[in-house]
């Protein structure tokens, strides 16, 4: 028989679940349903009542809550309801409410539980609600790359040779030459590679060599064989742990330019991961990239390399890598053009008169840089600083790293948040005393504008001087509520835009040419958010996954919140990532707005998923910090 | 007769209960003498406990004296929900010929009006769907008066019902008051009154026009829409209909 209720059916069907149902199924459906019309602000659904139909929402918006009256979701125009109550006990889970004009078409028990039983794509569907089906999402996106879980120790394909610090450079290469490694680790004399250690004892490695430094620091300069490898080898070791994720060991060489990384277990060195065992799982990674920054001799050289990071960028995308691999690795290469221009920047204007440290601001400090970023930075100097003496170096210091930057590609700061400006070019003193009026004196609308203070790496130079203001920050934040209710505030400032999807999908004739800021809507907000519940734990982390990680240690947040806010960031960063990916690809100038037409279904509704859990979390956050609009002024 | 008439028309005091009991002892088609014999609900049963079905035909043309049904669609619905698994949609064969024009008016093709029944052998089926309940149109000039004329020309005997109409509804709203000076000099318009204009204020979705059964279900969603916005269920049916 033809069907008659062609209106309602090829509704229904441009919606999954029933996107994919075969026609006369959604012909036999189509003629079953029965429709009503739901006044605003009237009952559709109350706890309880027999579960008789699914509920799909032909036009209007319908608010669903939980059984203590907690909005649970809202949705619209192809959103379907009430088939929990379908599937257990035959009763109402979730009353619902129509809080515009809705019309509902009611899709009958029977041909609900046929479909269930029968049609697999339905059943996951309908089984799957809102978090875990973002869950669902985020977790088949990791499995698909090997970087993301393979652990460091599997690539280890030996225990680490070994000499004495106090050995002969001639020695050490005679080793190195009959074990074929190209770096060697040298222990304190006197101590053995596997013996027992404790808290308290000096660590077992005393520094590493590799055939680089043999060249570049015994060989060139032409030292004697007997020289002591200690007196050539790298001291500042940089240690990975064996059962951390490749991708991070990568994300450490990036961070530190090294290719040789000692890794431990627990406190014992087991091997050493070179980059040529990397290699083999990534055959082209920003790693490269970075050395090349490293190698140019001046801007020109640098700018060369912009197209290259783009290349990269798009590469990790198509590989499937996970947003928090390919911030890192951003900010990685971010950092290696700042490190380079202020070396470069040295050569030109000599020898810094005074210490200072370089201290990359928001997204770089956050290692979640993407394409389109402006420079956000600040000096650090030493005590000693004297503007008379030294501004004027400093000054032209910054300048010269600052338009370099903006050469390669990174803005200026629209908000003058450079080490440009003098006010952010300060010794540490100074800084301590900005972050102590910001936590103890906060008034809104500074904090409003430093807020991006609160995410901050020392880069280049003493970041020590870095280390002291985060270990500051952690301790004064989390001890002072006003601050932490201003920050709230502050992170309540942007809202993500859930009615955007209800307009988009009333207006969906194209005529509606809209579009969201996936960054100011999604992933700034929380970001925003994950920083104000980090300080309050007295968390030094300045990555939000890491923040999160160190947020779900503690009672803080309630079980589950801490992963689907990490699920939420998960999936709109790549959606972002990717949709900058595919402008790149394809000739275009990448940003962070997204047009609907361009968005697939599935990405729209979980994108929804995703801004509902950052409005969930929005709403625990004004409540847990009272940062109401009221109190703060 | 007026196109729009005034709220208290003589008309909706009409006894419907005694005129079906008239009818079904003058009618001389069994068919029609059964669905009078069903009666209707009385004038002052709350709408919530009415029985209805939407109605729309597609036709010829727009004179029921010259122009003929192709197509009749029905939905039954009542003050909850709107049932559309007992639909019913006929294309049926114009007594008169079809206007090319048309054609393209409500997609009903030359080749299936020639495979269609004439109306003569839908009327049994009709009647039983429309038994018992009251229909619901959108402009009730055209369904009352083709349905008429198509019995008066098939049985040599008309038919009387009861009508809810939708456009009548939403003209006591909208067209009761004559416009001011100050609307007609700011050329001010009158609401539409057209079925999908009506849909809009409701916010109701547009539905694509011109199929029976499709506008039948529009009508119907229709009522559902004005009955929340401008009635309550306890409102007697002797309000609403014509």
């Amino acid at each position: 028989m033809e069907v008659e209720q062609i209106e309602i059916r090829d509704h229904i069907k441009r919606f999954a679940p029933f996107d994919d149902l075969p026609e006369d199924t959604l012909n036999r459906l189509a003629t079953q349903v029965e429709v009503a019309y739901y006044r605003a602000g009237s009952t559709i659904l109350t706890f309880g009542q027999p579960a008789t139909d699914l509920y799909f929402i032909r036009s209007g918006a319908v608010e669903v809550y939980r059984r203590s009256g907690e909005l649970y979701n809202r949705l619209s125009e192809g959103d379907i309801f009430g088939q929990m109550g379908l599937m257990m006990h035959k009763k109402v889970r979730f009353p619902a409410t129509a809080i515009e004009d809705t019309l509902i078409y009611l899709i009958p028990d029977d041909i609900f539980q046929e479909l269930w039983e029968t049609d697999d794509h339905f059943a996951d569907f309908v089984e799957l609600e809102d978090q875990s089906r973002l869950r669902a999402v985020v977790s088949r996106q990791e499995e698909s790359n090997p970087l993301m879980t393979s652990r460091v120790f599997k690539l280890l394909t030996r225990t680490p040779v070994t000499a004495a610090a106090d050995a002969t450079i001639h020695e050490a290469a005679r080793i190195m030459t009959d074990e074929g490694v190209s770096a060697l680790v040298l222990t304190h004399p006197g101590v053995r590679i596997d013996q027992d250690w404790q808290p308290g004892d000096s660590p077992i490695i005393a520094g590493i060599i590799t055939d680089r430094d043999l060249r570049t620091r015994a060989l060139a300069p032409g030292l004697p064989y007997e020289t002591t490898v200690s007196e050539i080898m790298s001291k500042d070791l940089v240690y990975i742990q064996a059962d951390i994720f490749v991708f991070e060991a990568i994300l450490t060489m990036l961070r530190h330019n090294v290719h040789h990384l000692p890794v431990l277990d627990r406190h014992r060195p087991i091997g050493v991961l070179a980059l040529s065992d990397i290699v083999k799982y990534e055959s082209q990674s920003g790693l490269y990239l970075v050395s090349n920054i490293h190698h140019q001799t001046d801007v020109r050289g640098l700018k060369s390399l912009t197209r290259d990071a783009r290349s990269t960028f798009v590469r990790m995308v198509n590989e499937d890598a996970n947003s928090h691999m390919i911030g890192s690795a951003m900010a990685g290469i971010g950092r290696a053009f700042t490190q380079r221009l202020l070396e470069l920047g040295e050569e030109l204007l000599g020898p810094p008169p005074v210490p200072y440290c370089f201290m990359a601001l928001g997204s770089m400090a956050r290692d979640e840089q993407l394409i389109v970023t402006d420079q956000d930075n600040a000096l650090v100097l030493d005590d000693s600083f004297d503007p008379a003496q030294h501004d004027e170096y400093f000054k032209a210091l910054a300048k010269f790293v600052s338009d370099g930057l903006a050469e390669c590609g990174y803005a200026y700061c629209s908000g003058d948040i450079m080490a440009t400006n003098e006010q952010w070019r300060q010794p540490l003193r100074v800084w301590k005393d900005y972050f102590t009026g910001w936590i103890e004196n906060p008034n809104a609308k500074a904090l409003l504008n430093s807020a991006i203070f609160f995410d901050l790496d020392g880069i280049a130079g003493h970041t020590e001087f870095a280390e002291e203001l985060k270990t500051l920050v952690a301790e004064k934040a989390q001890n002072n509520p006003r601050f932490l209710a201003y920050l709230a505030h502050a992170a309540l400032n942007r809202t993500p835009p859930l009615g955007f999807f209800r307009d988009f999908v009333m207006e969906s004739d194209g005529m509606h040419r809209n579009s969201i800021n996936l960054k100011r809507r999604g992933t700034a907000p929380l970001s925003d958010l994950i920083r104000v519940h980090s300080l309050a734990c007295g968390s030094r982390a300045q990555n939000t996954f890491n923040r999160l990680k160190a947020i779900g240690e503690t009672q803080l947040l309630a079980d589950g919140i801490a992963s689907n806010l990490r699920d939420a960031l998960e999936f709109i960063s790549i959606v972002r990532i990717r949709h900058q990916s595919a402008d790149i690809e394809h000739g275009r100038e990448p940003n962070n707005n997204i047009e609907p037409e361009i968005l697939s279904s599935f990405e729209r509704r979980n994108l929804k998923d995703a801004f509902q859990v950052i409005s969930n979390a929005q709403k625990f956050l004004r409540h847990r910090y009272h940062a109401s609009s009221g109190r703060i002024n | 007769m007026p196109l729009f008439p005034k709220r208290q028309s003589p008309e909706s005091n009409l006894d419907w209960q005694h005129r079906f009991r008239e009818l079904a002892a003058n009618a001389k088609d069994s068919r029609l003498k059964a669905y009078y014999e069903r009666g209707v609900p009385a004038g002052d049963t709350p709408i919530k406990e009415v029985p209805m079905v939407g109605m729309d035909f597609e036709t010829t043309g727009l004179d029921a004296e010259t122009h003929s049904i192709v197509s009749v669609g029905l939905v039954p619905f009542d003050y909850q929900r709107i049932y559309c698994r007992q639909a019913h949609h006929w294309v049926v064969r114009p007594v008169l010929p079809l206007h090319r024009e048309s054609v393209t008016f409500h997609g009903i093709t030359h080749s299936e009006i020639r495979q269609a029944p004439d109306i003569k052998d839908v009327i049994g089926e009709l009647l039983e769907a429309l038994a018992g309940k009251i229909v619901v149109v959108h402009y009730r000039n055209i369904e009352r008066q083709f349905l008429d004329a198509a019995f008066r020309w098939r049985l040599k005997e008309g038919i009387e019902f009861p009508v809810v109409d939708t456009m009548e509804l939403e003209a006591r709203w909208h067209r009761h008051k004559p416009h001011g000076l100050w609307a007609q000099v700011r050329g001010r318009k009158h609401e539409s009154i057209r079925l999908a204009d009506s849909r809009t204020r409701y916010g109701l979705p547009y539905y694509a026009p011109h199929h029976a059964l499709t506008d039948a279900l529009a009508t119907a969603e229709l009522l559902q829409a004005q009955l929340q916005h401008r009635f309550t269920p306890e409102t007697p049916l002797k309000e609403l209909w014509r």
